[in-house]
């Protein structure tokens, strides 16, 4: 005690007490911190809790199935594992780890990566970060899971479509709706990252196969590790769609084309319905789905082919003399000619100061309607066409529903082209010169056509008149998914059995008779044809350049039985050169229809037959 | 030296909040660690409480005259200590803390570091007359604490060396410095700062940069910031429940059962939970204040004092950051986080308090 000050007071009072009041500053400044946080707004913290801790994950629909005609599968879904990727939750070192676990190439993701974060959602929004997952990657997702918050692992079920491009444009593919797309009218109900159909038959009737998706939500640790879920709510499954399209036939049709560049559309006259429709070349869809690549997008958007034109709605070509029915239906309507009226063709003749070729060199003597068709004699619609004008001409063009859509259920149809003196002011601003006519005619000039207005038309025309919208979807089955449904009125004109007949007959003898379409003959069925070589440009210059592309188009329209037709085809065949080359494609087509029917009107089943073939037979035809 | 004190001079009031905050920690630390592969952590916390009851014991019956006076012996054998820790230490998380004793557990030298420097500095002022601190004493005061300031600091373990700070701090307080100093030291700490930030580490820079805005980065490194404050504030007013807060439960609040117990606990307990256990700190260095006030000279104040300046800075430190008032640092709450060191620690601290007030009346 010695050692210390014995006048100090006997503890230091003054500064122990300065010392409480700064210990109790600080604990009610301290506890101003809780007070905002916990007593002021905690729902902002909770909220933040929740974000942290819920997961929202979708469950992804399974589109409705395609089906045949008969109930077989055209397009169907297979389970495969889905990576999403969480917008808000994207870091720049997960990058490297990512990239090489899901093998995207490193550049690829960084770049998907920033336009992710620039396109942020309202909301903790995912986006699809790749498809089809093989197994190699879901076991390194779970073996990463924990330094990988931004990635969650889905089941969703992907598109099947038929091998080899089969039916590839009528049906069409799907894929993540675009920025673009995610402002038309068409998809208003789908939202970023949505699966639509981009083409075909999937982005027609879209809305009809596109399921609802279900949401799962579940509960996360701070690992991303699934704790539990929390609420669950089903997917359901978008709506099957049954097509009229003939499998057996489409794939007649396509073995028919083979590696021709064209199209193939059958058609039943007498309702509309699409039988099968082939544009060649075709593209593999299912490498679309789940995302393109670009490199791999650029090689089928450049390819000279153009293997992503649904030829048969989209190419628009000349007809050439496929065209020459529908010119004698105005000859004999409009009353110019009948089918006595007779022509002497020598190998060509001159209108309006220019000489005109027919494609014969020698001639074709005196022909009348049945024998110009048949051997398909220019000089005859040369007179003929001049006899019309050009006028009547388009009217029964236009008639028969060239020069505008079909508007059959597919997007983007093209509408060719009907030349008419109107159409020459309004697009040309210039008159319609008469030797104009001569070329249009014979399906040259500036007339353009697809080939399924060219089944279409000729359907019509044999139906004695009734013009049915082509359909994808029976009458039947659009009345069970669309609500108040009303079949569309076929569109009609008043055609005699007398100005009927010498058409028919001349395109009866095209096939039967010698004439251009004899590869279109089936024995102990009456066929109906004609056949067209179409210019791509003048004789002088193809001869000129010895570039097959430049070769004639080969198109061939059939339809039969003649007197009561239950099938019309149309056949283009790229630089197929002559109509005749075609013409066997169609006949495949034919045949198969009425084999098809033969089979089915044989007695089911026979009492002293085995039982196993027969049900054999039950499931191919209805599986 | 008289050894005439009976149990009734034992403060028992200390003891007992103590145990309380201590109860709740265990409690909170068996909550945080439920779903962890280490939910054993509350049995050895228990454990370590109760040896620390043990060591307090000790601590109140050896007379802290004699502690103090041998405080420079003491002070030697801690810096052999953390010498050794720099040269065998154990590496945990890329700094070496931790010093093995074969056969036994893992000491953090650091921490008995405090308690040398608690008797070390009444050993240093408390014989000086008030007012009377000269430059030479603060000088050497201060060079005495700047070794083991800088070996702690090499762990490196910036929060444990700073803690060493309030006890000299104190020491110089209740001693009273000229004002004159006290000027020039204000300029000095002023000029310094910026010298400092050049100093501090890179990860140390970080942190700071994350204290300053913590949702510019929030899965970096202000990632621990925000997750404490998204835990305090989900607790609302009466919190998610015991062993229920979903952020605690989820393992989003980083080091639950340590350095951040205390968000587990005010998510899990609410703000009433947070002012119960704030209530049970404040009195506990009420309390220690008063020993302070009663003690029978000065070097019992100084120790009482000091002891209370550390608390409050750990608790400072720690809380302030639980609510983002501070930037993350490694800094343990002094008897509710986990951990051996740091609970002897402060067991053995409030066993010197005690040991003041058991000897009040004893000259």
């Amino acid at each position: 005690m010695t050692r210390f000050d014995q006048h100090r007071p006997p503890s230091r009072e003054v500064e122990t007490s300065i010392f409480q009041y700064i210990v109790a500053a600080i604990f009610l400044w301290l506890l101003t911190g809780f007070w905002q946080l916990q007593v002021q707004d905690p729902e902002v913290y909770e909220q933040r809790a929740t974000l942290n801790s819920v997961k929202s994950l979708p469950i992804p629909a399974p589109r409705g199935r395609i089906l045949d005609r008969d109930g077989r599968v055209l397009v169907d879904n297979i389970q495969t594992f889905r990576m999403m990727l969480s917008k808000d939750a994207v870091r720049a070192e997960s990058a490297l780890l990512i990239a090489e676990g899901l093998n995207i190439p490193y550049e690829e993701l960084v770049d998907r990566l920033g336009t992710v974060g620039i396109q942020r959602g309202p909301d903790y929004q995912q986006v699809v970060l790749k498809d089809g997952l093989p197994l190699s990657e879901v076991a390194f997702f779970e073996a990463h899971r924990g330094e990988l918050p931004e990635l969650e692992l889905i089941r969703s079920p992907r598109r099947r479509y038929p091998l080899n491009g089969m039916a590839a444009h009528m049906l069409g593919y799907v894929g993540q709706i675009s920025k673009a797309q995610l402002n038309l009218e068409e998809f208003v109900l789908h939202e970023s990252g949505a699966e639509i159909g981009k083409a075909g038959i999937e982005r027609r009737y879209n809305d009809f196969l596109v399921g609802k998706d279900g949401r799962r939500l579940v509960l996360v640790d701070s690992r991303s590790r699934r704790v539990r879920d929390l609420n669950r709510e089903e997917a359901e499954p978008g709506q099957t769609l049954r097509l009229t399209i003939d499998l057996d036939l489409q794939v007649v049709a396509d073995l028919a084309m083979g590696d021709r560049r064209g199209a193939v559309v059958a058609l039943d006259p007498r309702n509309g319905e699409i039988l099968a429709m082939v544009s060649k070349p075709a593209f593999d869809v299912n490498a679309f789905v789940g995302g393109v690549t670009e490199a791999a997008w650029r090689n089928v958007a450049r390819d000279p082919d153009k293997p992503m034109l649904n030829r048969a709605t989209q190419a628009q070509l000349a007809p050439g003399s496929i065209f020459k029915p529908f010119v004698a239906l105005a000859g004999l309507m409009e009353g110019a000619v009948d089918k006595d009226f007779q022509v002497l063709c020598t190998g060509g003749a001159s209108f309006y100061g220019r000489y005109f070729r027919c494609h014969r060199a020698g001639g074709h003597g005196w022909v009348n309607m049945e024998e110009a068709l048949r051997v398909s004699c220019d000089v005859y619609f040369y007179n003929l066409g001049k006899e019309l004008g050009i006028d009547r001409i388009a009217k029964y063009a236009e008639l028969a529903g060239f020069g505008s859509r079909t508007d059959i259920d597919l997007p983007a149809e093209a509408e060719g082209i009907v030349p008419s003196s109107r159409w020459k002011i309004r697009f040309f601003r210039d008159k319609w010169y008469a030797g104009e006519t001569i070329s249009v005619s014979i399906g040259q000039g500036a007339l353009t056509i697809t080939p399924l207005q060219a089944a279409h038309a000729i359907g019509g025309l044999a139906m004695g008149g009734v013009w049915h919208r082509p359909r994808l979807i029976a009458d039947r089955e659009a009345a069970k998914i669309l609500a108040n449904y009303s079949p569309p009125e076929p569109r009609r004109a008043e055609i005699t059995e007398e100005q009927l007949e010498p058409i028919v007959r001349g395109m009866w003898r095209v096939v039967n008779d010698g004439g251009t379409g004899v590869r279109a003959m089936i024995p102990g069925r009456s066929v109906c044809g004609k056949t067209g070589s179409a210019q791509r440009i003048s004789r002088t210059l193809a001869f000129e350049n010895d570039d097959p592309r430049l070769l004639d188009d080969g198109w061939f329209i059939a339809f039969a039985p003649c007197e009561a037709p239950e099938i019309v085809v149309s056949v283009l065949f790229e630089n197929g050169e002559h109509g005749s080359w075609a013409a066997p494609i169609a006949r495949d087509v034919i045949k198969a229809y009425f084999d098809k029917q033969e089979r089915r009107a044989q007695p089911r089943r026979q009492p002293d037959q085995p039982a196993a073939p027969q049900t054999a037979k039950a499931e191919i035809s209805r599986p | 030296m008289n050894e005439q004190y009976s149990w009734r001079d034992f403060d028992w009031t200390l003891l007992l909040v103590a145990l309380l905050i201590a109860a709740l920690g265990a409690l909170e630390v068996y909550s945080a660690t439920l779903s962890t592969p280490w939910h054993d952590a509350y049995l050895r916390q228990i454990l370590w409480i109760g040896l620390g009851l043990g060591l307090m014991w000790v601590a109140s019956t050896i007379d802290y005259h004699w502690l103090v006076q041998h405080a420079p012996t003491f002070y030697v054998l801690t810096l052999v200590g953390l010498v050794g820790v720099l040269l065998f230490g154990t590496v945990v998380n890329g700094s070496r803390r931790w010093l093995p004793i074969p056969g036994l557990v893992n000491l953090q030298v650091s921490e008995f570091a405090k308690i040398m420097l608690v008797l070390l500095v009444a050993r240093l002022f408390a014989e000086l007359p008030k007012g009377r601190l000269d430059l030479s004493t603060l000088f050497k005061a201060g060079f005495i604490f700047l070794i083991p300031l800088v070996l702690v600091a090499r762990q490196p373990d910036l929060s444990t060396s700073l803690s060493f700070l309030p006890i000299l701090g104190m020491g110089i307080f209740l001693t009273g410095l000229p004002r004159k100093y006290i000027a020039v030291g204000l300029v000095a700490a002023t000029l310094a700062a910026p010298v400092g930030w050049f100093l501090l580490s890179d990860y140390q820079k970080d942190r700071v940069t994350a204290f300053m805005n913590p949702e510019e980065d929030p899965r970096g490194k202000g990632y621990q910031a925000l997750q404490s404050k998204i835990a305090v504030g989900s607790g609302g007013i009466w919190g998610q429940g015991f062993a229920r807060g979903t952020q605690t439960q989820l393992r989003f609040i980083p080091e639950a059962h340590t350095d951040f117990v205390f968000a587990s606990y005010a998510e899990e307990t609410g703000f009433a939970g947070v002012l119960i256990v704030l209530t049970l700190y404040f009195g506990l260095l009420m309390r220690i204040v008063n020993n302070a006030q009663t003690a029978a000279d000065p070097a019992g104040t100084q120790i009482c004092m000091a002891v209370a300046a550390l608390l409050l800075f750990q608790i400072t430190v720690n809380v302030g950051m639980v609510v983002n008032k501070m930037p993350v640092t490694g800094m343990p709450l002094p008897l509710m986080s986990y951990g051996g060191s740091n609970t002897l620690t402060v067991f053995i601290l409030l066993g010197l308090v005690n040991n003041v007030r058991i000897r009040r009346f004893t000259n």
